[in-house]
């Protein structure tokens, strides 16, 4: 083990990762800040107007990357889950508690933009479309993980029951996705189409990635900094927490 | 294994049955939120024809979720179920039969009154056939995702509202296959599609919901 370069199980106790953690989150804050204002740069001045729909598409720099996001994180929070029940890590369990109010926000900044895009576009704020209702129920299932995290007192039981949630949810995403577009279509829906035009300009692309990665970054810088305040929590009693706060603040 | 499985069943059938206004209750909520939407969306038939199957469902999904805590929460409260998860069995035959008892008793009785109240509905013959098939085929689905949301929440304070949060998105498939049945029988479509995913999602529930389920249980009692 020592040869090793890094030694990653050494930062899977609380007591090591708590400075690492705190060390990587202004780095993480910069590169989203930095991330964030090329892709919106690039997407509010540099992209070209829609033909069709004018300025008002700018909104998609926004919508899409916050729609990945809302769904790679609970693909993450999953894996998080699975790690945690699988070898009983403490610090798994946090990362997934820590991850859920992101995803939440970022399903909820996913429908808010879609509605706001939705009125000049297509008259309405809602339409039971397929993508729009399963990001919707995407959302009751970060609701329902925050929900059950919550009504347990007892940390180490909070971790396990929502990771045995976040598990059959992440096996649930594809079969709710699939009935929700079948109940769709069978139901002749609403007319609109969610897809854009099939060739879209490469600076549209390369600005929506530079936002996903500004959100990664964002996620990520957040995660970090929630799992330390809930890592100070939890690990109150230990050693190493009150060396850390008997410390003079600098 | 298999006197295991029918040894719980017989025992919570039991249990059920000396509590009868336990069942009963749960149908009647069935029955009064059926009739509760012509009240609130009026009395035309031509539209509440069209609603009747997701009405029906909806109410089944509600009425199910009703009696989950009491799923496990009586056999919790009086440490039954610690012996049953601390027992060399295997825990989630256990945990099968316990569903199937649950079935048994809110699941078949809704099954059996759905016609009864579609006909309030004004369901055609064969529609209110394709309504008691589905729901057969689809609320042991309902018992087996319920469970899970039961052991979760087990003990904990208000588990009602929270086992609605948890459940009620993984009803959505069951709910949109099972009125889309009716639906489509309806409106004279093919509705063997219908309830042949109905009936992939009760393998699907039946082979995975015992173990999340005893997995949950495990990590409630610790």
């Amino acid at each position: 083990m020592s040869n090793r370069l890094i030694n990653w199980f050494k930062f899977a106790s609380p007591a090591t990762f708590y400075p690492l953690a705190g060390k990587m989150i202004p780095w993480f804050v910069a590169l989203s800040v930095l991330f964030g204002i090329a892709g919106l740069y690039l997407g509010m001045f540099v992209a070209p107007t829609d033909f069709q729909q004018g300025e008002g598409y700018r909104i998609i720099f926004i919508h899409v990357p916050a729609s990945w996001m809302s769904m790679f994180i609970y693909l993450v929070m999953a894996f998080w889950a699975a790690l945690g029940l699988a070898f009983n890590t403490r610090l798994s369990g946090m990362m997934a508690t820590a991850l859920a109010p992101t995803g939440a926000l970022m399903a909820f900044l996913s429908l808010w933009t879609g509605a706001l895009w939705g009125k000049p576009m297509w008259g309405t704020w809602w339409v039971w479309d397929a993508r729009l209702t399963s990001e919707l129920i995407l959302l009751f299932l970060y609701i329902g993980f925050i929900a059950l995290q919550s009504a347990i007192d007892d940390p180490r039981r909070a971790d396990k029951a929502g990771a045995v949630l976040a598990l059959v949810g992440v096996v649930n995403i594809p079969i709710i996705y699939f009935s929700v577009k079948w109940w769709n279509t069978l139901h002749q829906g609403a007319s609109v189409s969610l897809t854009k035009s099939p060739s879209m300009a490469v600076t549209m692309l390369w600005a929506m990635l530079l936002v996903a990665l500004c959100f990664w970054m964002y996620t990520i810088a957040v995660a970090l900094a929630r799992a330390r305040n809930i890592m100070l929590e939890r690990e109150r009693h230990t050693e190493w927490v009150r060396a850390l706060l008997a410390q003079p603040k600098p | 294994m298999l006197s295991l499985f029918f040894a719980i069943v017989g025992r919570d059938l039991k249990l059920a049955l000396r509590r009868q206004a336990d069942l009963v209750s749960a149908l009647f909520f069935f029955i009064i939120v059926v009739s509760l939407f012509p009240l609130g969306v009026g009395p035309e038939m031509d539209m509440l024809r069209k609603m009747a199957p997701g009405i029906l469902w909806v109410a089944a999904l509600l009425a199910t979720m009703l009696t989950l805590p009491r799923l496990f929460g009586d056999d919790y409260r009086d440490g039954t179920l610690e012996q049953l998860v601390l027992a060399p069995q295997p825990l989630p035959v256990t945990v099968l039969g316990k569903m199937a008892a649950h079935w048994l008793t809110s699941g078949l009785p809704l099954t059996l009154l759905a016609p009864v109240l579609g006909l309030q509905f004004d369901l055609s013959a064969e529609g209110l056939m394709v309504l008691t098939l589905a729901l057969l085929v689809g609320t042991p689905s309902l018992s087996a995702i319920g469970a899970i949301g039961a052991a979760l929440t087990l003990g904990l304070r208000g588990g009602g509202v929270l086992v609605s949060l948890l459940v009620l998105p993984l009803y959505i498939p069951v709910l949109i296959f099972g009125a889309g049945a009716v639906d489509a029988a309806v409106s004279g479509l093919g509705f063997e599609a219908h309830l042949s995913l109905l009936g992939a999602l009760l393998a699907g529930s039946l082979f995975f919901a015992p173990w999340a389920t005893a997995a949950a249980l495990k990590i409630s009692l610790e």
